[in-house]
């Protein structure tokens, strides 16, 4: 038998029933290992550009080195050249990445190279060697198309303010002329990459029936899928997608990017599958990178250092005709109370790399300036800065009211400062031969979301089946849908299967905006709930009354293997998640603090972070380990994002200069100090039936600002342009000499 | 990459014979050359692999002096016992350098060799007067943090990247070379040329030339520090990065040899710097005056003027350090 139910929750109201409370298993929220771990570790996991269809053909993307009109090529005589089997110059495409969710065809060439470094043909050969070689031979003529800004504070830049996104409430001028103490500064943060692991891959293949299937490195397959289709103009039932494994995404692989349509529109011409594969040289400039941005940021608070004004005011770039901005104050809105609020938001058009969703979009660059400018504020009033965030925590949302599902930033910052053994003295105290030591902190704050999902639970005597689009961009999906289902179905993981990333298997969330575990997991909860009722019914029990443990259905004390009660049948369900008004009538978040110490070089202004201790409140956890490691992972990408990251854009022509990872500075082993994680379990009702809630990028979320805040109090030198590199730091230490 | 010929020589007589013409590399580690392959930077016709060729060993020299064969990894060059008890500075600046996969693969001969991390030099869109004489320095006007401030011309701003360059200049190192006339030793202070109108071509070496060894005199004694300063804590190519050896005799220094990475187009070395070191008591006002020296025709091009102060501020915390008394 196999009859397929559905179960669908609309997320309108907190569920209180907190039903995993009462399973039995316990695999839930333990530090069980990823089940694909071993596949990883031995190389046996294969990812995007890892198989070899038979006949495959290889392209490589040829990259604009100026911008302007596309007018002609040497492709006739890059067609001769041994090996190649076609150049494609076709007009669908794109462009640059889709940006995340956006489910239809990115910006497309159009004739125009609008950035240096846009892809505007791709060479496909026999072998990879012959198509990287002959692509690195294409010339491409392109006619200049007027002048173009490069830097979003040159004052040829056009700039947006679009209404929407600007904010005034009270009298926040009287209020800053009034205060008993404020700042006004400036912080800038760099242009940044993703620089996931695995370079995008995609392999390309069509059939007789006119049908792709793309082997591809994504993170939103249901969305990715509709965008292959709109580009290349065919029906979303004709695309298959398939990223079992993906080599981190961090954004990066949110949306369709070139070398999956380069490889789709090759194969459709050639008639074999083709692979093609960024050079990591590609990956930086073809796929979205984090806006530079600029942020006035103007504070004011009484005598008492309760926050009266809070001014965020950015500036961040982005190419023309891409809908997405840096929503830089996404945090600011609810981070602190303060009763005159001024938000600001302008999107400077220059012709740099396409911007995008880069982890934690918003607050990893936003919370970043603003937990620096209240250090630098509670510097000013003379107070603590642990204790200044704590006379601001805010009660409900300041600008509308709102109540939040649950508020965790005072417990975060009191458990942290206990952990870390907070001692905050003036700067300029502590040294140890030429080094400078001080201390810093910092609050975290991200948004908490959810999007729809759909999940199919598999129920036989002998285990358990999960079926979705869902990936595991290293994040640990598979893990803990194991988990999830295991632990509400009364099975060893071990009798978890879990089939992840293909788009012929029900739409889950996807991986992205740290919505991926809730959403989907939700949605395997309620395929297992819908399951536990038809075997509750089966058996003649209310579902509150059964137990599963081990295959075994429990209850009135008396126990019945699975296998005997469902024979060979083959139970399916498949659960839906709407999301509802539980999104929108409270604000949902999670919360976190990061506490640093660090060692500054009196001599070159060499940062060392000694250690750092992050205490995160971000729901159930699901699994320890999995969890632990995204916060591990949030707070290196903040250290990165505090002392080492930038992409560098040359002033002349926008390219980005540095686009390979010995010179685009990501934190090695050594700068990664001793990293505390840990994690306030809550039960927020509000978040969904499983309270979990999103992790992966809370902890990037104002860590940087921890060290931050550090150098400060150990050499008295403030940073405001990050990263905080040497000589940034060495030209405050030479005016203290 | 283009297509090559490719010879593996059997003995250093017939890699000579092999090569001779503009358009042949030889190749060992292939650390740097074979990237520079894959991006079109470099593209010879042949290859002439020397991999089978005996040049590893390190052996002791009558004059109390090292023999390091051309084809001594990075890694065991480090590792070396005698090295590390005579020549600690160069151990150190070994060690300093790319990553420990790198340094098994890289060797002695190739790592004096390697080319410049401009990022201009890497990027065949962009204009560069040493990969295609001629058509200009985009470096100058653009993203030069990195790039050189002593030595530069107006056709080339790049820095020579190795750390252990740096250490055997500051050893007064010789360059052993087996050419089409027979064997001859270089001192390194004489291998690198300045780029002038020509950065295209960066030392003596002609085309059939041939490193065999290095030769490092009898140890120098004193202390001696490397230092590098970088953007990160590990694989990251220096800023500034100075290797000293420092000997103080009844309060005056004795002896003074100081080489400098990240500065110029070739580990830098400035006698005038040690002839004001020597012959002194050491002094914040003594450094200072060596730092003058040593910078006094330094050019920043915007984007790495911090070098200039950070120079100096280095170079007088290594020899304060070199120069204390013992604890």
């Amino acid at each position: 038998m196999t009859l397929e139910t559905i179960r669908h929750l609309k997320h309108d109201t907190p569920d209180h029933d907190r039903r995993l409370d009462g399973m039995a298993q316990g695999v839930l929220g333990t530090d069980m290992d990823r089940p694909e771990g071993p596949l990883k570790v031995s190389g046996r996991a294969t990812y995007a550009a890892e198989t070899a269809p038979e006949g495959m053909a290889h392209g490589y993307l040829v990259r604009a080195a100026t911008i302007g009109r596309i007018t002609g090529s040497n492709a006739e005589a890059v067609q001769a050249m041994p090996g190649v089997l076609h150049v494609l110059e076709d007009e669908r495409m794109i462009r640059n990445a889709a940006q995340g969710m956006a489910g239809k065809s990115p910006v497309q060439k159009q004739g125009q190279a609008w950035y240096v470094g846009q892809p505007v043909a791709c060479v496909v050969a026999e072998s990879f060697e012959q198509a990287r070689h002959a692509a690195q031979a294409m010339m491409v003529t392109i006619e200049p198309d007027g002048t173009h800004a490069f830097d979003a504070e040159s004052r040829e830049a056009q700039v947006e303010t679009p209404e929407k996104k600007q904010l005034v409430q009270g009298d926040f001028d009287g209020a800053m002329s009034g205060a008993a103490f404020s700042i006004d500064n400036d912080y800038r943060t760099s242009s940044m990459s993703s620089a996931a692991m695995e370079p995008h891959a995609s392999i390309a293949q069509w059939d007789e029936d006119g049908a792709v299937t793309l082997r591809g490195s994504y993170q939103l397959l249901r969305f990715n899928k509709n965008e292959l289709a709109d580009v290349l103009g065919v029906a979303p039932e004709k695309v298959r997608i398939l990223s079992p494994y993906v080599g981190g995404g961090f954004g990066s692989k949110l949306g369709l990017a070139p070398e999956a349509v380069a490889a789709a529109l090759s194969a459709q011409v050639l008639g074999r599958p083709v692979r093609v594969v960024l050079h990591r040289r590609q990956v930086f400039e073809t796929v979205t990178r984090r806006s530079e941005t600029k942020q006035r940021i103007r504070l004011a608070c009484d005598a008492q250092g309760k926050l009266t004004a809070i001014g965020h005011e950015n500036l961040v770039s982005q190419l023309p005709e891409e809908v997405f901005s840096e929503p830089v104050a996404q945090g600011t809105h609810f981070q602190y109370a303060a009763p005159n609020r001024l938000v600001g938001h302008h999107i400077a058009r220059i012709r740099r790399p396409a911007a995008g969703s880069v982890r934690a979009p918003g607050e990893a660059v936003g919370v970043t300036a603003f937990e620096i400018a209240v250090d630098e504020l509670a510097k000013a009033a003379g107070i603590d800065p642990l204790e200044f965030r704590l006379r601001n925590v805010p009660e409900k949302h300041p600008e509308n009211g709102k109540p939040f599902s649950s508020s965790t930033m005072e417990a975060t910052l009191r458990e942290g400062a206990k952990r870390f053994g907070w001692e905050h003295t003036a700067p300029r105290q502590r040294r140890e031969g030429e080094w400078w030591i001080g201390t810093g902190m910092a609050g975290c704050v991200r948004v908490n979301m959810m999007i729809e999902a759909h999940a199919r639970v598999v129920l036989t005597g002998q285990g358990v089946r999960v079926e979705c689009d869902m990936t595991d961009i290293g994040t640990g999906s598979y893990a803990i849908l194991t988990q999830v289902a295991a632990e509400m179905l009364g099975f060893a993981p071990s009798q978890v299967e879990t089939v992840l990333g293909d788009t012929d298997l029900p739409p889950a969330s996807g991986s992205g905006g740290s919505f991926g575990a809730a959403s989907t997991s939700t949605a395997v909860y309620l395929a297992c709930m819908e399951l536990r009722e038809r075997l509750a019914a089966k058996i003649g029990v209310k579902e509150t009354e059964l137990t599963l443990k081990d295959g075994h259905a429990i209850h009135d004390n008396r126990q019945t293997k699975l296998s005997e009660l469902l024979g060979e049948e083959e139970w399916r369900a498949l659960g839906h998640l709407e999301p509802g008004k539980a999104g929108q009538d409270v604000r949902q978040a999670t919360w976190g603090a990061v506490f640093a110490e660090v060692a500054v070089s009196d001599v070159t202004g060499e940062t060392r972070v000694r250690r750092m201790e992050g205490t995160f409140a971000c729901g159930r956890i699901l699994n320890l380990k999995t969890a632990r490691s995204q916060c591990h992972g949030g707070m290196i990408w903040g250290l990165g994002l505090a002392l080492t990251e930038a992409l560098e854009h040359d002033p002349r022509d926008g390219h980005m200069v540095n686009r390979d990872l010995a010179e685009y500075h990501l934190p090695v082993n050594l700068d990664v100090p001793q990293l505390g994680v840990h994690f306030l379990e809550e039960r927020d009702d509000w978040a969904n039936p499983l309270q979990a809630k999103g992790i992966g990028e809370l902890a990037i979320c104002g860590s940087g600002s921890a060290v931050i805040n550090a150098i400060e109090n150990a050499c008295g030198v403030r940073v405001r342009q990050l990263p905080a590199t040497l000589d940034r730091v060495m030209e405050g230490l030479a005016a203290h000499d | 990459m283009r297509s090559f010929d490719y010879v593996r020589a059997g003995d250093t007589a017939q890699a000579v014979r092999e090569a001779g013409s503009e358009e042949t590399r030889f190749i060992a580690g292939g650390t740097n050359l074979l990237d520079l392959m894959k991006l079109e930077v470099m593209a010879p016709g042949k290859l002439v692999d020397i991999t089978r060729l005996d040049l590893g060993g390190i052996e002791e020299t009558a004059d109390g002096g090292l023999r390091i064969g051309a084809l001594v990894t990075n890694s065991d060059l480090a590792a070396d016992a005698r090295v590390r008890r005579g020549w600690p500075v160069l151990s150190r600046a070994l060690l300093a350098g790319a990553s420990g996969q790198l340094r098994n693969k890289a060797t002695t001969g190739g790592n004096l060799l390697q080319r410049t991390r401009c990022y201009y030099f890497y990027d065949r869109g962009e204009p560069c007067n040493k990969r295609e004489p001629g058509s200009g320095c985009a470096a100058k006007d653009g993203v030069n943090r990195i790039l050189a401030i002593l030595g530069t011309s107006e056709h080339c701003i790049a820095t020579h990247p190795s750390d252990m360059a740096v250490a055997m200049r500051a050893l007064d190192a010789r360059v052993e070379i087996e050419g089409a006339e027979g064997r001859r030793e270089v001192a390194l202070g004489e291998f690198y040329r300045l780029p002038g109108d020509t950065p295209q071509i960066e030392t003596v070496l002609k085309p059939d030339d041939l490193i065999t060894a290095v030769l490092l005199p009898a140890p120098a004694g004193g202390r001696q520090i490397y230092r590098k300063v970088r953007d990160r804590s590990s694989y990251a190519f220096a800023l500034v990065s100075v290797a000293a050896v420092i000997e103080v005799e009844d309060g005056v220094i004795s002896k003074a040899q100081l080489a400098f990475g990240g500065l110029g187009p070739m580990p830098w070395r400035d006698a005038d710097v040690e002839a004001a070191l020597v012959g002194a008591a050491p002094s914040a006002a003594l450094f200072d005056r060596a730092a003058d020296i040593l910078l006094a025709e330094a050019k920043g091009y915007g984007g790495n003027d911090f070098k200039i102060p950070l120079t100096r501020r280095t170079l007088a915390a290594v020899l304060t350090q070199a120069t204390e008394a013992s604890a």
